[in-house]
């Protein structure tokens, strides 16, 4: 089987990109989430549903609830992806911080946020990720946290290279950090990837162009934020994440 | 309304940063009331997921709803997963399919509506998925009392035999195979 080159894949993502925009020009609702049918991306193919989610709409669903964690489960240095190891890793050092809220603007507290990454070469330290680029033995690329009473969190750690993958020929990520996150509800649940700003790889990544809403696009990517850079030291970058879904809390006066 | 920040796919490297030792272990060690879930997580073509992630969260044994954090209890020294202290029921866990696809929870049975909610996570699905495994079947379920049978069929576990239930998971129906009934929570 030949692989489909990056040309073909570019022009599924525009014909997606173009059924879209003609639907919501017909009336349609703006979509905030990726498609999960989207055969650019080919490994959705088989891993769809194809018919649509059943509807809870039941007030005492378990699911309306949701796990929480505590100072027990993250130490003090998670957060620092560039102290994990004896020497420091090799990259651009940068500060990625930002608030979880929920879509009422709400602060998500004391809840846990976790991210892993490639190291600065564009290579994960995982068995299956063997293109030709450097591991470093001063990176991991695993870090969490918990939000502090604001919702905020930090990390410290280097900017991730861009890398190959082999969905078509020549394909390749554009830099990106995957961040986990949880709510006050389960429904909340969050994975994602952020995004670095003016990467020129965007416009040719279908896991990025599967949100085919482009201000939906927009929100994956982080700002470049010079007041949070830190002279000598590392480059500052925003990210604000805010989770979908009801809660328990929603009917709840005072909250 | 602020709009939500969109979801991606879980991805093929998320090894060595969400799934924890003892991710599927919720029981208290030793406890007689453990209960094991387990099954497969299939796609389409009805092949094994070796690289899904499930997420399980339920009701305490008394029905509690409120959790208990040290799902992912940390040794202050080295900073690796200790796991659970076996006192504290999480109600979270968090369990990696194997190479043939395949879970095992660890559990005890929920107090209340006899369920256990389940977000799925893998490689290829770009947004997860939530269902349910129902180990048994409540009367006046608004959920299952919704469905059609052969969709409401594909929410409860198998019991296989004492103490241990069998729940596979569906991405995608075939001919011969439907389409685990997935939910949506707006
Ligand atoms: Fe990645």
């Amino acid at each position: 089987m030949t692989s489909p080159t990056q040309k073909e894949i570019s022009a599924e993502i525009a014909e997606r990109r173009d059924a879209y925009a003609k639907a919501v020009a017909d009336g349609a609702p703006r979509m905030d989430h990726p498609h999960r049918d989207y055969p650019p991306y080919r490994s959705s193919v088989l891993r769809h549903p194809k018919r649509p989610p059943v509807p809870v709409r039941d007030p005492e669903a378990v699911e309306l609830t949701g796990p929480v964690f505590g100072h027990t489960d993250v130490t003090e240095w998670d957060n620092d992806l560039t102290r994990q190891h004896t020497g420091e890793p090799l990259g651009e050092r940068i500060i990625v911080t930002g608030r979880v809220i929920d879509r009422n603007g709400r602060p998500v507290r004391g809840q846990l946020v976790e991210i892993w990454q490639a190291n600065a070469a564009g290579r994960y330290i995982h068995q299956r990720d063997q293109h030709p680029a450097p591991l470093d033995p001063n990176f991991t690329g695993v870090g969490r946290c918990l939000t502090d009473d604001e919702g905020r969190y930090t990390f410290i750690t280097i900017k991730p290279g861009p890398y190959p993958w082999r969905n078509h020929d020549n394909a390749w990520r554009p830099s990106h950090i995957h961040f986990s996150l949880f709510g006050t509800a389960f429904t909340q649940r969050l994975v994602t990837q952020m995004y670095f700003p003016g990467d020129p790889l965007f416009p040719y990544d279908p896991i990025m162009q599967s949100v085919t809403d482009d201000a939906a696009r927009q929100r994956m990517v982080a700002a470049y934020d010079h007041d949070l850079s830190k002279p000598e030291w590392a480059l500052g970058y925003r990210w604000d994440i805010v989770l979908d879904g009801p809660t328990a809390t929603v009917f709840e006066e005072g909250r | 309304m602020l709009p939500p920040t969109p979801s991606q796919t879980v991805g093929p490297f998320y090894g060595y940063a969400l799934p924890f030792a003892k991710g599927g272990e919720i029981a208290p060690p030793g406890d007689p009331r453990t209960i094991t879930l387990h099954g497969h997580v299939l796609d389409g073509a009805g092949q094994p997921i070796p690289d899904a992630l499930l997420e399980f969260w339920q009701a305490g044994p008394d029905g509690s709803r409120s959790g208990a954090p040290g799902s992912l209890r940390r040794d202050p020294t080295t900073g690796a997963v200790i796991g659970r202290d076996g006192v504290a029921f999480t109600g979270f866990g968090r369990v990696p399919t194997d190479a043939d696809g395949h879970y095992a929870l660890r559990t005890l049975p929920p107090g209340g509506p006899p369920y256990i909610s389940v977000c799925v996570f893998a490689r290829g699905l770009l947004h997860h998925l939530f269902t349910r495994a129902y180990l048994g079947e409540p009367e006046g379920d608004p959920l299952l009392d919704s469905l059609e049978p052969r969709d409401r069929k594909t929410l409860i576990a198998t019991p296989e035999r004492d103490r241990v239930y069998r729940f596979d998971i569906r991405l995608q129906g075939d001919e011969n195979h439907e389409e685990t009934v997935f939910l949506a929570f707006d």
